[in-house]
């Protein structure tokens, strides 16, 4: 059986919430390698086509292309999970040595509920990633609280121009079965 | 085999609105030897992210034409860009890989390229619209007849040069004021 454990559900949207802040602050690249977690939100933008869809094959591609959005006068988001955050670690010296105003949004594994084990070497380790990176970190664990979050980091990175990470918990995602 | 100043020299010249992404390495001394511009952004890490970085670019500024110079090291390290790059296919992004099938900065190891993987076909296979293999500056003046327009197409030219290794010519290593200097040369206002 395959499938996802979630908490139950509130009746919020907050993919919906999420790409309305994506909106408002004038994002217009969305780069990301899918996870479950984002397949909502990235469907959206792909449907309503007002944000570039851009699918990376690795997700250090997309903090390399952060970093050309801000040099060319574009605001942009890059969406994983957390096992990619690994992929970026090096990449991210762009992010801190040409002070990029860079968003990216987690969806967590290896963490609530996780029944593979391969997911938690990162999952466990991803805020510490981001931290020794000199990215700040933010988290939302439940659905009432994306929105004020989202909108916490995306003030942080688009207004104050610090890097940040909101991570979306296991727990907020659901924890995937098999 | 082509002398890699003489070619960024002949790519660069008479330039106009042109942004220029290096790869860390020899591309950046090039670019830097070809002479400083507002519109350099030159990288002194990040390796692999080159293209990637000149794809945000061209995204962003889809009238001004954006080259990246790079090294097979460089591009071999984010191959999988070429296919990333090739699903937006951006019309105004050139890729010049300069080719000397060496780790040149690290004393000269040779690279995948010599041996056994054609960067240019490794492109066409991801999708690339328009990829060039060239040995001559006939081919270089071709090359630099079309990069200075954005409307020409997505191309990925893989570009045999000389194993000589030049003098390094130094840049600003300084990232941020690089990117601001660029940002404010396309009329941006500070971050």
């Amino acid at each position: 059986m395959s499938g996802t454990a979630r908490i139950p559900s509130t009746g919020q949207d907050w993919p919906s919430e999420i790409f309305a802040v994506l909106e408002n602050y004038g994002v217009r690249q969305a780069a990301f390698v899918p996870d479950g977690g984002h397949a909502s939100l990235i469907t959206r933008i792909q449907q309503t086509g007002k944000i570039r869809a851009i699918t990376l094959t690795t997700e250090e591609e997309g903090v390399a292309l952060a970093a050309g959005a801000w040099i060319g006068g574009e605001r942009s988001v890059l969406l994983m999970q957390s096992s990619g955050v690994g992929n970026c670690v090096n990449m991210l010296s762009l992010i801190r040595i040409c002070r990029i105003p860079f968003l990216t949004i987690v969806a967590m594994r290896g963490e609530w509920g996780e029944v593979n084990p391969w997911q938690v070497p990162m999952g466990s380790t991803t805020q510490d990633v981001f931290e020794l990176m000199d990215i700040r970190v933010l988290r939302a664990d439940a659905p009432p609280e994306v929105e004020s979050v989202m909108k916490a980091a995306a003030a942080m990175v688009f207004d104050g121009g610090t890097p940040t990470a909101l991570l979306l918990s296991q727990r907020l995602i659901g924890a995937k079965t098999f | 085999m082509l002398d890699r100043r003489h070619v960024v020299v002949t790519l660069l010249a008479d330039r106009k609105n042109l942004v220029v992404v290096t790869g860390l390495g020899s591309s950046t001394y090039d670019v830097a030897a070809a002479g400083d511009h507002d519109r350099n952004f030159y990288l002194w890490g990040a390796m692999g992210g080159a293209a990637m970085l000149g794809l945000g670019i061209a995204l962003a500024q889809r009238d001004i034409p954006v080259l990246v110079v790079t090294g097979d090291g460089e591009m071999l390290m984010g191959m999988g860009s070429f296919s990333t790059i090739a699903l937006q296919n951006p019309p105004n992004l050139t890729i010049a890989i300069l080719n000397n099938s060496l780790f040149g900065e690290t004393g000269g190891q040779p690279t995948h390229t010599g041996r056994v993987t054609n960067l240019a076909q490794v492109a066409k296979a991801c999708g690339v619209p328009n990829i060039c293999e060239i040995d001559t500056m006939l081919g270089i003046a071709a090359l630099a007849g079309n990069i200075h327009d954005p409307k020409k197409g997505l191309t990925v030219a893989d570009i045999k040069i000389s194993q000589d290794l030049l003098p390094r010519v130094m840049t600003s290593r300084a990232g941020a004021v690089m990117a601001e200097r660029t940002r404010r040369s396309l009329g941006l206002t500070p971050g």
